[in-house]
Parts: structure tokens; sequence; C-alpha cells
């Protein structure tokens, strides 16, 4: 039954990865901006421009292209992007890894902010603390990520010159890495003086991603917890002479977090979306940052390449958060 | 002595990484000695400067220039001076050229350069296959002979700006050997040239690191070390600069520039460079009308845009042709007069009351206050009888507009043109079968068409300059001012501006 339901996902996820594929490629086709005319050098003729055209393949029919495009991609061909002129996929694996990363840490910092004052608000709940925390949260979220990177480069940047505010790891250190997970190889090669270097250049445009994220969690979690306390296995934990700390950690915790569980998995997809302007902000060497450039020259393999690549991130989050639901909601899991 | 890592090194490790991280680290690029950290506006995409989009696109070419040679240099006043060819020229009858080329010169992996390597940089120039975006002006040579380290060649197709172009846009000596051992991916992956520097490391879309070349013809560079970020965003560079991290940057807004260089420790240039802010008129609509062109043109006060706008970092223009263009002509003027505009104007039936419509098109922060100079210009010929309206679009679909002769009847762009020669700047930007001209007036191209191939170099730019006179006098297009490029830097480094807009860290040096 399981197995069933699973491979029923795969196959939505097919055709939502082929959706996504037909829509990018005829979407970025009619938006305004042609490839080849932003390349035309100062005394370019026609001859010239129906060169450049044959030369990337935009002398076919529309039809005719997305038929070589799709027959490449299955075979994990993604093109050649045309302002990089290298391989697509290669271009696209070497900068997502960047970008997992950045959202990972995002992701664990929201947690780990928004986690604690949910559960302090939901603790002094009615008071001037959980007041405070209402307003903070809702400061936080009202303002988005990249002004939060603007405010955050003015602070540590410039005021308090403490962390890097650009790149993703100083240029001078020579880093003998071999995959594109700087972060996570540094901390199994016992690097830490490189996870230092890469944690100080990831630290502020985290933060900036973290901030809207934590105040999400915080409000929705101490809603849950709140709505769980009065519950009678809650009550009951109480008179068995727990403290407050305890009942929420060891009781209330486990059955609210559920609900913010299933907001994270959909938060982090705009977590990465939200990359895009961060990493430009930062110059941080990720896939968002690739593709605004791809989006400026109108290189269109590799911003449908990038497309695709977000789009198979989307639904394999949103495939992993169901299944974690399954696994930590008994009623699901027993159908 | 073996070391085994248990839980409490890990710990230990991790918390120490941690507060490393928490409470920051040294900021690691401050000036020091022999090291140059510039925070750069834009990205590097490729490394090959003679193929692809990047090999024309002008923001790059001072990344190029740092590693590769031109044919023939360019100095920061926009001069010519001998390159990788130190003399060059054509026969009397125009039918071969010579180029004699520098000798003792080294490719970064120490090879010697030679004549062969100019030889294969323009025939694969010239190749259509290969893709470099100027191939139809490299294909106007051929047949080349070599002669030690003389060559000549013949003369396919007579191109007047020949020599010029080897200073500009894919004018780049490649490696033959090296080439043809790596190919491109190689290349791409390790790039080397015969530039004051070499390529040390690189990481696209975050910096590039530059080692000094020793064996430079030119003499080795003063900093040893250069660190190029690329940070795009403007507000991020100024706090890159304002915060030490790096010593030079650029295109930043000139309040920020105003500011910044009140800061001790910080000093700034502010030069005029090659680029220029132009409003294209199509030969569409209200246009074809004269004296509607002609009050368009006489309706704004240009000084007050540089003034007000611009914080007095621009210069008002009258023609396609700034100053330091070959064929800049300071005879040549269009007045700021509105009393005559609305002259014209009532001659054509329009006025405040019953002003004439049209569209304007602009960009909004791709040039700085673009939106806000045609905003303010568009309240100017409302004053005396014109009634715009903007219409926003991103630069690449004015390249698509443009290239398919449907821009608005009138649309801003900048335009760069690093040789100074006007083929490259009012020739390509006015004559109505090039794919960058909006304007197909007849009487414009009967002027130009001789001007492509004329060989005495005095007739065909005294040529020009009727063309601007007669484009000034007809308002064909509205020249509006020179940009002035903002730099600011550490005192303790002293910058040389480069007239094309490229910011060279060799004319760099410690102050």
């Amino acid at each position: 039954m399981i197995l069933q339901k699973f491979l029923l996902r795969l196959m939505t996820m097919a055709v939502t990865l082929f959706g996504v594929a037909v829509v990018v490629f005829v979407v970025i086709r009619v938006a305004p901006g042609d490839p080849i005319a932003m390349m035309l050098p100062p005394g370019a003729g026609p001859e010239d421009i129906e060169r450049l055209r044959a030369l990337y393949g935009l002398d076919k029919s529309l039809p005719q292209q997305f038929v070589i495009w799709l027959g490449g991609v299955l075979q994990g061909d993604f093109g050649t992007s045309i302002s990089l002129r290298q391989d697509v996929l290669s271009l696209v694996l070497g900068r997502l890894p960047a970008t997992l990363e950045l959202a990972t840490l995002a992701l664990l910092m929201a947690l780990a902010i928004g986690g604690p004052l949910a559960i302090l608000g939901a603790r002094e709940r009615g008071t001037a603390v959980e007041a405070g925390i209402d307003v903070a949260g809702g400061a936080a979220l009202s303002i988005p990520d990249f002004l939060w990177g603007l405010l955050l480069i003015l602070v540590f940047g410039v005021l308090a010159p403490i962390f890097e505010i650009s790149g993703r790891v100083s240029p001078s250190l020579d880093l003998p890495f071999a995959t594109q997970f700087y972060l996570v190889e540094s901390i199994l090669r016992l690097r830490f003086d490189l996870t230092a270097d890469l944690l100080a250049h990831m630290f502020i445009p985290a933060l900036a991603l973290a901030l809207p994220l934590a105040a999400i969690i915080t409000l929705l979690l101490k809603q849950s917890l709140k709505e769980v306390m009065d519950l009678d296995y809650v009550v009951l934990a109480r008179v068995k002479g727990f403290s407050e700390t305890q009942v929420i950690l060891r009781e209330a915790l486990k059955n609210a977090a559920l609900p913010t569980l299933t907001l994270i998995g959909v938060q982090f997809t705009f977590l990465i979306g939200g990359t895009v302007i961060v990493e430009r902000l930062f110059s941080y060497e990720g896939l968002g940052n690739m593709a605004i450039d791809a989006v400026i020259n109108r290189d269109l393999p590799l911003i449908q390449g990038i497309v695709l690549v977000f789009a198979l991130i989307f639904v394999l989050i949103n495939l992993a958060v169901d299944l974690s639901y399954a696994l930590l909601n008994p009623r699901l899991r027993h159908g | 002595m073996s070391w085994t890592p248990n839980r409490r090194h890990l710990l230990g490790y991790g918390a120490a990484a941690f507060g490393a991280a928490a409470f920051g680290l040294p900021v690691s690029a401050r000036a020091a000695g022999d090291e140059l950290t510039i925070a750069y506006n834009v990205n590097l995409p490729s490394w090959d400067p003679t193929t692809g989009p990047s090999a024309v696109n002008p923001t790059v070419q001072g990344f190029y220039q740092s590693v590769f040679d031109q044919f023939i240099a360019q100095k920061p006043d926009l001069a010519f001076a001998p390159g990788l060819i130190t003399e060059w020229g054509w026969n009397d009858d125009r039918s071969k050229i010579h180029m004699t080329v520098r000798e003792g010169v080294t490719w970064h992996d120490g090879s010697p350069f030679t004549a062969e390597d100019v030889v294969w940089s323009l025939e694969r120039a010239a190749k259509p296959e290969t893709g470099n975006p100027i191939q139809f002006v490299w294909s106007k040579i051929g047949n080349f002979s070599i002669d030690g380290s003389k060559i000549t060649a013949d003369v396919l197709s007579f191109e007047p700006t020949l020599f010029k172009w080897m200073s500009f846009l894919t004018g780049y000596v490649m490696p033959k050997a090296y080439y043809e051992k790596v190919g491109a991916e190689g290349f791409e992956a390790a790039p080397i040239g015969t530039g004051p520097y070499m390529v040390d490391k690189f990481e696209r879309n975050a910096f590039l690191r530059l080692k000094a070349n020793p064996n430079y013809w030119g003499g080795k560079p003063a900093f040893e070390n250069v660190t190029i970020k690329f940070v795009t965003d403007a507000a991020s560079r100024v706090a890159e600069v304002e915060s030490g991290r790096s010593q030079v940057t650029l295109e930043i807004p000139y309040e920020e520039y105003d500011r910044l260089i009140a800061k001790d420790g910080l000093a700034g240039a502010a030069t005029p460079i090659s680029d220029i802010g132009m409003i294209f008129l199509n030969d569409i609509e209200v246009m074809t009308d004269r004296n509607v062109r002609q009050a368009a043109v006489m309706s704004i006060d240009k000084t007050l845009l540089v003034d007000r706008l611009l914080r007095g970092y621009g210069k008002p223009i009258d023609t396609l042709e700034a100053p330091e263009y070959a064929a800049f002509d300071d005879s040549i003027k269009t007045p700021y007069d509105p009393d005559k505009a609305r002259e014209l104007l009532k001659a054509s039936g329009y006025s405040t009351d019953n002003p004439v419509k049209f569209k304007i098109q602009t960009t909004r922060g791709f040039k700085p206050k673009d939106y806000e100079m045609i905003q303010a210009i568009v309240g100017m010929w409302r004053k005396v009888g014109i009634e715009a309206e903007i219409e926003v679009y991103e630069i690449a679909k004015h390249f698509e507009l443009r290239a398919a002769d449907q821009l608005a009847p009138a649309a801003f762009y900048n335009w760069g043109n690093a040789i100074g020669d006007p083929t490259t700047s009012t020739g390509f930007a006015m004559y109505g079968p090039s794919p960058h001209s909006v304007w197909d007036g007849q009487d414009l191209i009967d002027m130009i068409n001789p001007l492509w191939g004329e060989p005495d170099e005095e007739k065909r730019i005294a040529g020009w300059k009727a063309v601007s006179k007669h484009i000034a006098e007809e308002a064909y297009v509205i020249p509006l001012i020179q940009y002035v490029q903002p730099v600011v830097h550490a005192k303790n480094v002293n910058i040389v501006p480069h007239i094309s807009g490229a910011l060279l860290p060799a004319l760099m040096t410690p102050a």
C-alpha cells in the first residue's frame, strides 16, 4: 500500500516536472528579450544575426527546439550555456551545493531562533514576554529577506565589521575539497579553520534568510503549543508534578510540532527561492546568483536548467515532508 | 604520532568554529603591502575574450586586459600605442597590411610568444564557426605570411577601422600552441595570456585572484596579488570599501561617492568615460515631423539634468561624438531654447493645451538616474507642449526592439565607444540598415555609405563630422550626456582612470 502510494507520488513528480519543463520553455521564449539581440556587436548585419541564430539552435521552430532540448534532457544533456559556453548540467550541479548549504544553515538558524522563542512564548503566555515575542515576530516577518540583508550588511559589515559581506570563502585560502559541499566537507575533514571562514561568510546571508522564517516558526509553534497546553494529557503531566518547561518539552511539543513541520517543508522551498536575491546581494556563488545572470543575459538553456533543478528540489522536499509527516503522525502511518 | 578524533575533540573544534563565526574573523582583505582588493561591479562569465556574448560586453574588458594583451594597446586617454604589435600600417593602395610583432614576450606558461600566435588569432577570429562576434571585421584580411617578426596580409575588403578594432572588442592575441593543446574547455579552466597579470584562482560569480606577471614586457605591475571580488550590488560595494575589505570600487551612486570620499582614508576619481546617454528617435508617428524632433531636443536643459540629478558628474553633449572621440566637433551645438521649441511646435499645430503625444521608453536603474532623467525630461517637454508617456522596460527588451526596429518614437539608451571612432558610435547608431539603428532616413544612409570604406583618414573624419552636423540640424537623435565614472579608493592606493571605463589593476600603485 505504502509502496503503491510512493510510486504514485513518483509518477506525479514526473508529470509535474514535465509540466514545468513545458511552461518554462515556452514562457522564456515568449518573454521579452532576444538572446541574439543581446550579443549583437556594433556593425553586425542581418547575415550575422542569422549566423548567430543558427549557432545557438534558435533558427528552428519552437516545437523543434523543445523536442531537441527534451530529448537531450532525458539523456542527461541540458545543453550548453549561451553566456558561459559550458555544459548546463555541470554548471547547475556545481552551484547547487552552495545554495543547499546556505538554505540549510538558514533553516537551522530559523529553528534555533524560532523554536526556543515559541517555547518561551507558550510558557509565558498572556504576559509581556509573549507580547514582546509577538511584536518582534511581526516585525521580522514584515521585513523581506533582502532588506534584512541590507540592514545586516550595515550593522555587521560596516558599523561593526565582524562578518564577511561578500563571497562564500576567502579568496586567499586554498581549498582541498573534492566536492562543492564546502561546509560539510570542511567539517568531515576536520578543517575547522575553513569551517570558521565559511561560516563567517555565510552567517549574514543565512541570518537574512532565517529571520522571516524564524518569525513564522515562532508564531505558529507558539500557537500550536498554546492549543495543546490545556488538553487532558498535558494537564495530567502537570498533575504528575512536571515543571511547565518539562511539560512543554516532554508532552506538548511532540504533537504541537506537526503543523510546524509541514510548514517548514513548504517554507524551505520558499527559502531556496529567496536565496536568489540574497545570494546576489552577498555575491554568494550559488545557484540563485547564477540564475540572475542567466536571466539578464537571456541564457535560455541555463535558465531552463536552473528552473528544472529548482522544480526537482521543490517536489523532492514536498515528498520528504509528506513521508516524514506520515512517519510522525500515527493516524497517517496506520491509514 | 597518530591522532584519532574523539567526541570531545569534535565538540571542542565545533565550539571553536562556531565561536569564530559568531564573533567574526579578522577582515582578511585589508590593504597590505603588495595585496590589492577591488570590488568590481560585474561578473566575468567566460575567459575566452574572442568568442561568445561576453567578448562584446564592454564592462568585462578590464578583466581581459589584465590577463591578455591586445594586438594594439590603448592608453588611458584612448590614444593607441604599441602592444604585442609594435608597428602596423597599410601599403599605398590599401591592398595589403603589415605588422611587426614584439619580441622577447612570453606567455604565462613560459613559452615564447611568436608571430604565429598573432596570425593564428586573426585567422581564428575570422572563421564564422569559432563564434567571434566581430568576425565581420576580421574576415576582411587573409592570406597571411610571416617573415621573422614581420607579418603581411592581403586586404580582402578595405576596412579603415581595422587597426582600431585591434584595440577593441575581441582584439586579443591568444596562445596558439596552448589553446590547441588544452582546447576550449581547458582554456576556460586555466587561461593564459601575455598580460600584466596571471590568473591565480577564479571562482565564477565570486572572485578572481590575479598574480603579477614577473616577465611582463611592460614591466611587472606594482601589486603582487590582486583579488577582484564580483560584487554586483551597489550597496554591497559601498559597504566593501567603507569597511576596508576592498581598497577600490566603482560605479556606485553619486550620493554615496560624495559621502565616501569625504571620509578619512578614502579618496575618489570621477572621470568622464567613453559612454554616453542618448535618446533614440524612431522615424515613426510624430517623429517624422522635423518641428517635433527639434522641439524635443531644444526643450531639454542638459546642464540642469547634470547638476541636479547627477550632482555635476556628467557632461552635456550635442552629438553622439564625445570630446575624446576622433570626430568630435566642438562647433556643433544644440542649445537649450524652450521658447524656440514652443514656436516650432506651434508651427505644427501643437501647444501646451494641445500637446503632441508619443511614448518614450527607458530602463530603470540600468544606468545612473536613467529613469529619473527621463522623468525630468518629460517634465521639461510638458512645459513646451510635448506629452510623453513613459514606458519602463528591461535592457534585454530594448535590444530586442532595437534589432527589430520596433522601438517607441523615443527610447533612452547608453552607448559606449572605447576606440572613439565615429563608425562605432554615430555610424552604427544612426545608419538605417544597421540592427542598432532605428532611424532609417535615406538622406543619412546616402551620407554615411561612402564613409565606410573611405581610405583618406582626414576626409573620412571630416565626412563623419558633416554627418553629425546634419543629424544635429535635423534632430534625428537626442544626445544627452557623457557619463562620469565614480571610482572610490583607499588613500594608500593610486589609481589611473581609463577613459574606456575599464578599471585596470595594472595601472594602480601603492601611494
